[in-house]
């Protein structure tokens, strides 16, 4: 399962896939409702269901009669922190590299200052 | 990516993408200072370890030839535990820095990096970083390195998704 991270980016390849997802985020659909707006057959989309469902991103209830499409918002989750805690990593490596330029134009200043104040000396 | 490229955008801090279609990582932040300054802070190996961090590791140059074709390696140790970085620089000219990044505890993934840096004017500066993995496997690693929740326990979790939901 160690690529199951990637199935969910390659699924969201996809415009329509994401058009779907983007759908889904709003209410549970059946692949009828959801085939509509595309006028592609249903088994066109009953193939983007399948790539979405194999990456875990949507899934669909067994016993009701017609199998709502539910999108699982937890895979997005994951991702999403996954995300924005490497962010905030690269953010506080450049907060620290804020303050080594900052110390460098103060250091490249310093020594104006140095040479200046070593002109005028008497 | 179109949408994250305009013009107008600014980063005043750390901006992320991972992109869909190959395995890798885009980053944008903006900086007060000149390309040739940052440039300088990347390739001075005393400014260098100033901020390469993270704070709780302590990070030492074991070896360090910053030019084009060089090469380079750094050791970032925390109570007697050690973790190796090391690579080559492809290129090193003074709007961009090409290089290879491995981390020795997974010396197969070999990541490839390029930051580009670009004057904003009124002395500011836009790092793009652009690291390109060698599978998705290795990028998700990288995204998901340092997490409490490592990519290992998330795995786990989606596992369980998969199995206990209705797939």
């Amino acid at each position: 399962m160690s690529d199951q991270l990637s199935r969910v980016f390659a699924a969201l390849a996809d415009p329509t896939r994401r058009d779907i997802v983007v759908r889904l985020t709003e209410a549970d659909h059946t692949v009828n409702d959801l085939a509509a707006p595309y006028g592609v057959s249903l088994q066109a989309v009953s193939k983007h269901l399948k790539v979405l469902q194999e990456a875990g991103l949507v899934s669909r209830s067994r016993d009701a009669q017609r199998r709502p499409v539910h999108l699982e918002a937890e895979v997005f989750d994951l991702m999403t922190k996954w995300i924005e805690r490497h962010r905030r990593q690269a953010e506080e490596r450049f907060s620290r590299l804020d303050d080594v330029l900052a110390r460098m134009q103060d250091g490249d200043s310093d020594d104006t200052k140095l040479q200046t104040q070593e002109g005028t000396a008497p | 990516m179109t949408t994250i490229q305009n013009p107008q955008t600014r980063y005043p801090e750390a901006a992320i993408l991972a992109d869909e279609r190959v395995p890798a990582i885009h980053i944008w932040r903006d900086f007060d200072a000149t390309p040739e300054q940052l440039i300088r802070a990347h390739t001075d190996p005393l400014l260098f370890v100033q901020w390469i961090g993270p704070d709780s590791l302590t990070t030492r140059i074991d070896h360090w030839d910053c030019r084009t074709l060089g090469s380079y390696r750094y050791v970032a140790s925390r109570d007697g535990e050690e973790y190796a970085f090391r690579g080559t620089f492809p290129e090193v000219s003074d709007t961009r820095l090409v290089q290879t990044f491995t981390w020795e505890g997974m010396p197969d993934a070999v990541a490839l990096e390029t930051m580009t840096f670009k004057e904003l004017g009124e002395g500011r500066t836009r790092l793009h970083g652009f690291s390109l993995c060698d599978s998705f496997e290795g990028r998700d690693q990288m995204l998901s390195s340092g997490m409490e929740v490592g990519i290992h326990d998330g795995y786990a979790k989606l596992d369980r998704l998969l199995t206990g939901g209705s797939l």
